[in-house]
């Protein structure tokens, strides 16, 4: 039994009779597995519907195929949320803004101040394109904007802003001034320890309370404000752990030349435990863009929002696994292709290592 | 013959009485040194003598609890001001290199001319190429200190302090951690630099480089300066039984 024995060296999972047995049943299932979502998602799954056959044939296929109709109909819908569908290029050019924005931020050769830059500027021209009101454009009030743009915007927005406050709060938290490390100290147990859904609310409906009369703030910019300061909460912790990385002597070489200390912060420390810290960045970037549809609670619709507007639509009652699955396959998409900008960041800055 | 000479300071380096303690320990003890401009001073002292920490209190790295220290007519205080004021004549090489790894030889360089002496990229440039020649791995430039042998950082790092035209340069154990074979070339960097008139403060073991550029060795012990003296004296006829006990273990 040569080739047996060389396969089961090659290959562990064959190794012995145990475990050949548990790959060919493991294997198997997944096998059907994959077979039967095929059958599902593609053999049997209704595309289109005809005109005026309302989610008839969608009804009859059911259990068997898939209704991508909902999506096909529903897309609009889900992409742009309530904007008026007659302006809908605006969102549009949001997302491509927002997209292109996210691409330049992966190649190299856009690696400037200018880029910083950029996302500032996207941010505002989104802001701006969005509510509209100029140049004969109408105005679109923030409770109707909705999807994909909102879910770029609440998360594009809350992590530039977020960042500095954070690196504020992970030096302030090394401080040696204690009035300004315990500041710093209470912020962060406070703000980390409440579930994001309590800011949420309390900006929403607390807020409007207690705020002096007159003195209204649109719903978004206080949803946007609560996801800055939870974000805020979690990435200071990052770069603080990024910052214990650096060696005391990086610190001393930088004051033995004269740098005083923001400029040793800013040349020195910051520049190589920002490096240190991109995979918890990522990650905490990640979180956002996905926390960001918890938003619905205060009765604005991101992404999930919209798709979850569109199940109870009386005619795609029940086809809630088609539009989920749609839905997560977009968040995973982004999701994804931000994972491999990180790796690919890391290899990037791996040259300079320390010795 | 020094431009820098200050006449309210006869000595560059002026400590008065000077205690330092690490928790309950005494690391300083009444250290009185003085230091003229241009001499070059070898330090030498068992491990956690205080020798490292003596330097590191004159460009303020550590503060000092008592006494007095003025270097350069500056006396060093608490204040942030008087501290990056002597940090900036005053360069320094430690151990373990602390080059700045994500930054190229050049540009860690050029970093503290440009940022804290508001000097030219273009002058900057031309300044650290000029020390980087004269430590001779200007070929080296261009590469992160990762890609670079050990005795190559050591050099580079002296470049780098070199490069903010120091008055006084601080050398803290500069060879320890460096293989046999390195030792060599930054030791010879160091004696030329010697030759320049730049006052000198190092921390060594190595007592071939006492012998042939200082113009004290002193040996700390516990806290205390116990000798201070020329070399020749030094090594002839040590007046401390701890230091003929230290310099039978490092001489052989």
């Amino acid at each position: 039994m040569r080739p047996a024995a060389s396969l089961a060296t090659r290959v562990p999972m064959f190794a012995d009779r145990t475990n050949t047995i548990a790959t060919i049943a493991l294997g198997a299932l997944l096998a059907y597995l994959a077979y039967a979502f095929g059958q599902w998602a593609f053999v049997h799954a209704v595309w289109r519907l005809p005109a005026d056959a309302g989610s008839l044939p969608c009804r009859a296929a059911r259990g068997e195929g898939a209704c991508w109709a909902v999506v096909v109909e529903r897309a609009r819908f889900m992409f742009f949320g309530s904007y008026p569908p007659g302006a809908q290029w605006r969102p549009a050019v949001v997302c491509l803004l927002f997209v292109s924005v996210y691409a330049a931020s992966v190649m190299r050769t856009f690696w400037s101040r200018w880029l910083l830059a950029s996302w500032i500027a996207v941010s505002a021209a989104a802001v701006v394109l969005l509510r509209g009101g100029w140049l004969g454009l109408a105005d679109v009030p923030s409770e109707s904007w909705g999807g994909l743009p909102l879910t770029f915007l609440l998360s594009t927005v809350g992590f530039t802003l977020a960042f500095p406050v954070a690196v504020l709060l992970a030096l302030g938290r090394r401080s040696t001034l204690p009035a300004i490390r315990t500041l710093s100290v209470v912020y962060i147990e406070v703000v980390r320890g409440v579930p994001v859904m309590t800011f949420l609310f309390m900006a929403a409906v607390m807020f409007p309370l207690f705020a002096p009369q007159g003195f209204a703030v649109d719903k978004l910019v206080r949803a946007q404000i609560a996801f800055v300061m939870v974000t805020a909460a979690y990435l200071a912790e990052v770069v603080r752990s990024g910052l214990q990385a650096i060696p005391r002597g990086q610190y001393e070489a930088a004051a033995s030349i004269g740098l005083s200390f923001w400029p040793a912060m800013m040349l020195v420390v910051l520049p190589q435990a920002l490096r240190v810290s991109i995979p918890p960045l990522v990650n905490t970037f990640i979180a956002l863009f996905k926390d960001t549809s918890l938003v619905i609670v205060i009765g604005l619709f991101d992404l999930l929002g919209a798709a979850k507007a569109v199940i109870v639509d009386p005619k795609w009652v029940g086809f809630g696994a088609e539009v989920y699955l749609f839905t997560a396959a977009v968040y995973f998409g982004f999701c994804f292709v931000v994972s491999r900008f990180s790796l690919r960041l890391e290899r990037e800055l791996g040259r300079a290592r320390a010795a | 013959m020094n431009e820098h000479e200050r006449p309210e300071s006869q000595f560059h380096v002026d400590m008065q009485a000077v205690n330092k303690w690490f928790g309950t320990l005494h690391v300083l003890r009444d250290v009185t040194l003085k230091v003229r401009r241009g001499e070059r001073i070898v330090i030498c002292g068992p491990s956690g003598s205080g020798k490292s920490t003596l330097i590191r209190c004159l460009n303020g790295l550590e503060a000092h609890h008592s006494g007095r220290i003025v270097v350069g007519g500056v006396e060093l205080t608490r204040e942030v001001k008087t501290i990056d004021q002597v940090r900036r004549r005053v360069g320094m090489v430690f151990q373990q290199f602390n080059l700045f790894p994500h930054l190229t030889v050049l540009e860690n360089c050029t970093l503290a001319p440009i940022r804290v002496k508001k000097v030219g990229r273009k002058a900057a440039h031309d300044l650290a190429l000029h020390y980087l020649t004269r430590v001779r791995i200007s070929d080296q430039a261009g590469k992160y200190p990762g890609e670079l042998s050990g005795g190559q950082q050591q050099r580079a790092a002296i470049a780098r302090a070199l490069c903010m035209n120091p008055e006084m340069m601080l050398f803290d154990e500069p060879t320890s951690a460096l293989d046999p074979e390195m030792v060599k070339e930054v030791l010879n960097t160091m004696v030329s630099l010697a030759d320049e008139g730049i006052t000198m403060l190092c921390v060594t073991h190595e007592m071939g480089f006492a012998r042939q550029v200082a113009n004290r060795v002193i040996f700390i012990d516990g806290g205390r300066i116990l000798e201070d003296n020329e070399p020749d004296t030094f090594f002839r006829a040590p007046g401390h039984e701890r230091t003929r006990a230290f310099l039978s273990q490092v001489l052989h």
